[in-house]
């Protein structure tokens, strides 16, 4: 029955001289979006409006949970539109609306009639009375209730009406691309695909880097990586995962450092490595999935020990979360069931019994000093040996 | 250099077995229900399979069904067998080592009201007969024990398990999941008092997803598969026409020259063990020589966990697996392991070694110098 998608945008309304920008961004996403779908699909603007119109038959549910992946979008209403063939016919394709998108009947109403076609012979008031009126008439059983109404019908005159009542939630956010780009730390687990996620959803473009620890951790646990980037490249578009070989650079670090500073060390190098590759990238900024106390590498002093390698803002949209809350959207995003598969991730081979939890930066820079002689080439050689991975749907 | 040391997980297809089975799909492709010539072709891929088998099992064809592997042979006999006598009473007995096939058949039937005693093994992997006569009972309708153990290659005492089970109630029905054992020795049923028996395709270098079950003819068995009554019934669904012909056809290449390729086997394992054991600190799970398996050995390095050393193996071109390759996607520990009690820290630094006809012994040279290179390199890192 519906035979186009009204989509409704919450921010990006209120941006002043910038807003082509962001509506523009909008369409094009969403003419991504629908090209997944089965069906032809015409996306364009008009008055302060974004309309997705079906131009063939097409699958509803796919085309609206593909929708649902848009970033800018707050709200998809499945909308009816028919010819201007007379108030009365209208009447007619109304009440047919009512008929077939609410079989229960006892609700009350509120017709919202809009004249963007100004010469259309009654006024959007008229409208509102007349129209209730003549759905009165059909189904006695409801009733009209103009403060908190169960159904908002909606009709916009325009060179054709449209009906519409429902609005399915979007996403919300901001078109991805309208906020520069940012490298992800993705290491495999339930927090970094949902902080890539949350950064995306501000309009950002997602590049991602897996420190990679072979033989320690498996061909499996690199696809399993490659799996979550696929994930989230559903909102965020196409991903550009950098493989790096982190192995001789742990070994050396094991080799040389105390095994209780071992994870602060690590992270610190794979941070300076991520801001590397990020900067050859254009990328603006690093995304971490980290949040306070998580784990011995996310105390308040750890972070502060790897923050400092690094002169970029890292972004760390988990910090005040809990775990069970992160859960929660990984289970929305769909990423949950590929995190917790037991692979392991290079994180953990070493991981000391106890390690440090309140590092001290001078003695962490200390400990740093035992790798002068190698750890440069050895950083050198895993940015030359960098295996490029574009994912997307 | 790329050397498969993962024969019990599953083998290369026999190169003959794999031509049959193409000119079977795309050849002799009918259905072997249909009335036509076609038919009657594929018809006779599957009597001919039956004979095969049977031959090698010294039973008669009719007593063979194919299946869709090993564990569904397991869940047949197990399930279809325990629901036809559960009349006769409700008592089961299997081991403790048993493949996920018949543990988690058995955890089934438990949910169903069945009652499983779980024979313990002792240090070798190995049942003592004591234990299964002190847990037989007079309501007792079924025993399923392996042949031989695709973790360790223990192998158990079947004919004198036989014998026992017979001697103490003539209504027990035995069971016995020889996956692992058919295409490696020479099983007799009926020698054995052996009332089904379960055997799968891809070990012997047949095809995945086809395997057999033989049932004694006095035996009763539901069935657990309902449809179009192929296979008397017992396993309904279009034969696996290639499948199955695959595994005759592989069964008969595997046991024309059993007792030299066996022999080999063991020499290739013993010459493997000689070599690893060289390595401190490194041991074998189980027995040696022709006490076990002649394909598998268990071996034990610690200090090294067993992930790793296998994707250091990887790295060499040796493939092997880590516990065996049915448990090594879940995170616990091996059943196995735990039973015939490897301390928890060797459990987790266990890797198996399975061979194979294909398996040379330059190969296995190969292999031992691997490991002297690597095992001293990782144990410089371990985890503290």
């Amino acid at each position: 029955m519906f035979t186009a998608f009204l989509i409704k945008y919450a921010e990006i309304g209120v941006k002043g001289k910038n807003r082509y920008i962001f509506e523009d961004a909008l369409v094009q996403q969403i003419k991504y979006a629908v090209k997944r779908c089965e069906g032809e699909f015409k996306v364009y603007r008009t008055q302060g409006r974004i309309y997705v119109e079906a131009l063939s038959e097409f699958d509803f549910d796919e085309t609206v949970d593909n929708l649902k992946t848009v970033f800018g979008i707050s709200g998809i209403c499945p909308v009816v539109y028919v010819e201007d063939e007379g108030f009365e016919k209208l009447g007619k394709d109304v009440v047919k609306y009512i008929g077939e998108v609410y079989p229960e009947k006892n609700k009350t109403f509120k017709v919202n009639a809009r004249r963007a076609r100004k010469n259309y012979p009654l006024t959007s008031m008229e409208i509102n009375s007349e129209m209730g009126g003549v759905i009165l008439d059909s189904y006695p059983e409801m009733r009209v209730d103009v403060h908190k109404p169960d159904i908002m019908l909606n009709i916009e005159i325009r060179e054709k009406i449209y009906i519409y009542s429902e609005t399915i939630p979007g996403p919300g956010g901001m078109p991805v691309g309208t906020g520069g780009k940012a490298m992800l730390l993705l290491s495999g687990g339930i927090d970094s695909p949902v902080a890539g996620y949350m950064i995306a959803k501000r309009g950002v473009k997602i590049d991602a880097v897996y420190f990679h620890a072979p033989p320690y951790t498996s061909e499996r646990a690199k696809q399993k990586v490659v799996d979550l980037a696929r994930q989230i490249s559903r909102y965020t578009g196409p991903i550009y995962l950098h493989v790096i070989n982190f192995t001789d650079i742990q070994l050396y670090i094991y080799e040389k450092c105390p095994h209780d500073e071992l994870t602060i060390i690590m992270r610190r190098y794979m941070m300076r490595i991520a801001e590397r590759i990020a900067k050859e990238t254009e990328c603006l900024g690093l995304i971490t999935g980290e949040s306070i106390g998580q784990v011995a590498s996310q105390t308040m002093q750890s972070l502060a020990a790897t923050n400092e390698v690094c002169t970029m803002p890292v972004y760390r949209p988990l910090i005040g979360f809990d775990k069970m809350e992160i859960v929660e959207v990984s289970e929305k995003i769909n990423t949950y069931e590929t995190s917790i598969l037991p692979y392991e991730d290079c994180c953990t081979i070493f991981v000391a019994k106890h390690p440090v939890t309140k590092p001290n930066l001078n003695i962490i820079r200390r400990s740093e000093q035992n790798l002068e002689e190698k750890i440069e080439d050895l950083v050198e050689t895993a940015l030359k040996n960098d295996e490029l991975i574009i994912v997307h749907q | 250099m790329e050397v498969y040391l993962d024969n019990s997980a599953t083998t290369r297809c026999f190169d003959d077995v794999a031509a049959l089975m193409t000119q079977i799909m795309c050849g002799d492709y009918g259905n072997p229900s249909s009335l036509h010539l076609k038919g009657v072709q594929a018809e006779t891929y599957i009597r001919y399979a039956k004979e095969t088998i049977a031959k090698t099992l010294k039973v008669n064809e009719k007593e063979i069904y194919f299946t869709s592997g090993g564990t569904e042979s397991d869940n047949i006999a197990l399930i279809g067998g325990a629901l036809a006598n559960h009349r006769m009473g409700r008592r089961l007995i299997t081991t403790a080592i048993e493949h996920p096939g018949i543990l988690q058949a058995m955890k089934h039937l438990e949910e169903q009201g069945f009652h499983v005693t779980y024979l313990p093994v002792d240090q070798n992997g190995i049942i003592r007969l004591e234990d299964l006569r002190k847990a037989m009972t007079r309501d007792t309708i079924l025993v399923s024990i392996m042949h031989t153990n695709n973790e360790i290659g223990s192998l158990q005492p079947i004919e004198e398990a036989g014998a026992l089970i017979k001697k103490m109630n003539p209504n027990t029905l035995f069971h016995v999941d020889a996956v692992q054992g058919f295409g490696k020795f020479r099983i007799y049923p009926k020698k054995m008092n052996i009332d089904m028996l379960s055997g799968s395709g891809h070990k012997i270098h047949g095809p995945k997803g086809v395997g057999f079950l033989y049932i004694h003819e006095n035996v009763k068995v539901k069935p657990i598969i309902f449809g179009g009554g192929q296979q008397n019934g017992m396993r309904s669904g279009t034969e696996n026409v290639p499948g199955i012909a695959g595994l005759a056809k592989a069964a008969e290449m595997i046991y024309v020259n059993l007792e030299e390729e066996v022999n080999k086997l063991y020499s290739l394992k013993q010459k493997f063990i000689d070599g690893v054991t060289k390595i401190e600190n490194v041991s074998i799970n189980g027995l040696t020589g022709k006490n076990s398996a002649p394909h598998v050995v268990s071996v034990s390095v610690r200090g090294i966990r067993s992930e790793v050393l296998l994707h250091a193996l990887e790295d060499k071109g040796i493939y092997v697996s880590a516990g065996s390759a049915c448990a090594a996607r879940k995170p616990q520990p091996s059943a196995t392991l735990k039973a015939i009690g490897v301390e928890k820290d060797l459990m987790e630094s266990t890797i198996r070694f399975s061979f194979s006809v294909f398996t040379t012994a330059d190969e296995i040279d190969y292999t031992l110098q691997a490991m002297y290179d690597i095992i001293p390199m990782l144990r410089k890192y371990t985890r503290h």
